[in-house]
């Protein structure tokens, strides 16, 4: 017990302060704490963050194999607390400026990183749920965080209600898989499906898990959520919404499909390659429309996992490396990009049109060169990072002999630059000025920046993240 | 005898469902969940999950169940409205529904489980124990993590429900109990020797 519980010391901490930072806050004097509570859990995140990250090796097995700490598992956690603790600090000022800054609101964070946590090293599919359902709870009580405003509320309802039935699609899944392999554990299970074939009862279950992860990845077709819900919450939950939750989904579905169904890599991986064909479609052709800038990222995350599911779809530790890499260029992309989203105001209310954006160059040309940048990359145009990023996906899936999903990848990245580009020509040659006024704060401006400027650097070294991402690849495919 | 037993209880859970959401009536609706939770427990039973049996009635059907007449009762949903509105998507739902039916008698027909699951299905149950204990001992054992896991989620229930619905009134008077408890005669009363034949 003693060894198992030193293995989930990150989450044990973790949990205590937020039950400690709750029972302090009631007690005292509630919400005007929260402004500094915002402040120590993310230092505690990061501090979490970088202790996993440089402490531990190997490959370890906690509570009969129901938590599984590995390189995997250490390269997930550290990119949900770095990107849970960055937009949360973001956010902080919009949310307080707004009057909706509740101190729970960094408590209810913090435990949805518990469960993400969880997520990522879940060794059984029991763990599996209940790191699930912690994380997407949470989420669903951010998401109607403003509670007087109709749209919010929504917001709320709606992803909790679509929650509520991916969840049960997720365990109906589970409990055939189990009905095949007598185990929840996924070391039993992939042990029983490595003799014999995939049965198609297995095969009922694997794809009910699947749909069940797919939403929440938001995957076409069970991205019907997705829009509504980063539109409705406020800008600063959205952004959360984009980074950290989507990190933890995406490892937890590699290690599903590979921990679990390593040996059914055939089976699976056609599921996936529609999941992603049909997300990276209808992510760049429904974003065409939009006037919303949040509806618009909302759709941009949509193609964006499905690129970053061409790296699962391959199946190979190529992809796992091409999909961690994409993840985390993706997060500093949408880091960045919501900060400069949250930056813009007029009379104190937050804009989010596009149209507000017209010569917006002329007025902040500094503002304008870094979400030129942004765009740039979040679009995949070469000398940015986000370029890379497809570049890498699409390799793992040449690689696996699955050269008609990169074609398809390249063709759907040609039609979304459109929206993207379209945001800098209105910013640079837009017809009339617009009159929105652009927030001083110098923590918006510092992420913005250097989400920008990760961009550009991250071309010329990634930090080590390339070979962390190789070998967190090589712990999870075997 | 058991096996009577077994599509009994299954068929009456399966109608319960069934009815749950197709009756008209949303408190017929929770009448049917009742007889849908019942159902379930007989199948526990049928298990030899008796503690598990005796929760679901006590939970669902004692706590749950009656929870939920009351929401039924108290708010004011009109239901028939909301099933216009369904009905109009129903042709399609029933398409779907279909297909996957369709599937899912691919999927049992031609069941089978893996060669080993026999010897992973350990007894749940070790032998000499009651049915609380062995359950006790897995929680606080085996599934330890689990255990904990889920009393977050329940915090994370209790403070979603609160911040969502707590509003702090400021025009409502509050009962302090320390102030009334320090409030003595000396402050509270004053008295006042009046001469007879004065006033105040």
């Amino acid at each position: 017990m003693q060894a198992d519980l030193s293995v989930i010391l990150p989450e044990i901490i973790l949990a205590v302060f937020s039950m400690a930072a709750l029972l302090v806050a009631v007690y005292t004097v509630k919400d005007k704490l929260a402004p500094m509570l915002v402040w120590v859990t993310a230092a505690l995140m990061v501090v979490l963050g970088i202790w996993i990250g440089t402490s531990g090796s190997g490959a370890t097995e906690a509570f009969g194999g129901m938590f599984v700490d590995d390189a995997f598992s250490r390269f997930a956690k550290v990119a949900i607390l770095f990107s849970a603790a960055a937009v949360m600090v973001m956010g902080q000022d919009y949310m307080s400026k707004r009057g909706m800054l509740r101190f729970e609101y960094p408590i209810l964070i913090a435990l949805s990183a518990i469960g993400m946590m969880v997520m990522v090293s879940a060794g059984d599919l029991m763990a599996l749920y209940m790191g699930l359902e912690l994380q997407s709870l949470a989420l669903y009580v951010v998401a109607a965080l403003r509670r007087d405003s109709v749209k919010s509320t929504e917001a709320g309802l709606k992803y909790f209600v679509l929650g509520a039935l991916s969840s049960g699609l997720l365990l109906y899944g589970a409990s055939l898989v189990y009905g095949f392999a007598g185990t929840t554990l996924f070391s039993g299970i992939i042990e029983v499906a490595q003799h014999g074939e995939v049965t198609v009862g297995l095969l009922f279950g694997i794809v009910f898990l699947i749909s069940g992860m797919a939403f929440k990845v938001s995957a076409v077709p069970f991205h019907m959520w997705t829009p509504d819900v980063y539109e409705g919450a406020p800008t600063p939950v959205t952004a959360f919404f984009a980074s950290a939750p989507k990190v933890a989904a995406m490892a937890l579905f590699a290690r599903v499909l590979h921990d679990a169904f390593g040996y059914a890599v055939e089976d699976w991986s056609q599921i996936i390659a529609l999941l992603s064909v049909l997300s990276m479609f209808l992510g760049a052709v429904a974003a065409i429309g939009q006037t919303d800038l949040k509806r618009l990222m909302a759709y941009s995350s949509i193609a964006h996992m499905g690129y970053a599911l061409i790296g699962l779809a391959a199946g190979t530790a190529l992809g796992i490396q091409a999909l961690l890499i994409y993840m985390s260029i993706y997060v500093a992309m949408n880091i960045g990009t919501f900060a400069f989203i949250m930056m813009l105001h007029r009379d104190g209310k937050a804009v989010t049109d596009i149209s507000a954006l017209n010569q917006y160059a002329k007025r902040e040309p500094g503002r304008a060169l870094g979400m030129l940048v942004l765009l740039f990359s979040l679009a995949g145009v070469p000398p940015m990072l986000g370029f890379f990023g497809k570049f890498f996906v699409l390799r793992a899936a040449v690689e696996a002999n699955m050269t008609w999903l990169a074609i398809a990848g390249v063709i759907a990245s040609v039609i979304g630059a459109y929206y993207y580009l379209r945001i800098v020509f209105l910013m640079y040659f837009g017809a009339d000025a617009d009159d929105v006024e652009t927030s001083r704060s110098p923590v918006l401006l510092a992420f913005f920046t250097a989400g920008a400027a990760l961009m550009l650097i991250g071309v010329i070294t990634t930090f080590g993240v390339e070979g962390a991402a190789a070998a967190a690849a090589a712990m999870l495919v075997r | 005898m058991s096996v009577f037993a077994f599509y009994l209880f299954a068929i009456s859970a399966i109608t319960g469902g069934l009815f749950t959401v197709v009756s008209r009536q949303p408190v017929h609706s929770v009448l049917w969940l009742i007889l849908a939770f019942i159902s379930s427990a007989g199948l526990f039973v049928l298990l030899g999950a008796e503690f598990v049996a005796m929760l679901l009635v006590i939970v669902y059907v004692g706590a749950v169940a009656v929870l939920f007449l009351f929401v039924v009762m108290m708010l004011d949903v009109d239901f028939a409205e909301l099933k216009a509105e369904m009905a109009r998507y129903m042709p399609l739902a029933l398409l779907i529904g279909l297909v996957i039916l369709m599937q899912f008698v691919i999927a049992f027909g031609s069941w089978e489980s893996a060669q080993d699951v026999a010897a992973n299905i350990s007894q749940p149950m070790p032998d000499g124990r009651h049915n609380t204990e062995a359950l006790g001992l897995i929680i606080y054992d085996q599934y330890f993590l689990l255990f904990q896991l889920s009393g977050l989620i329940l915090l994370v229930a209790m403070i979603g429900a609160i911040v969502l619905t707590l509003r702090h009134r400021k025009d409502v008077k509050r009962q302090d109990v320390l102030a009334q408890m320090y409030r003595d005669p000396a402050k509270a009363m004053e008295l006042k020797d009046i001469k007879p034949g004065q006033g105040l």
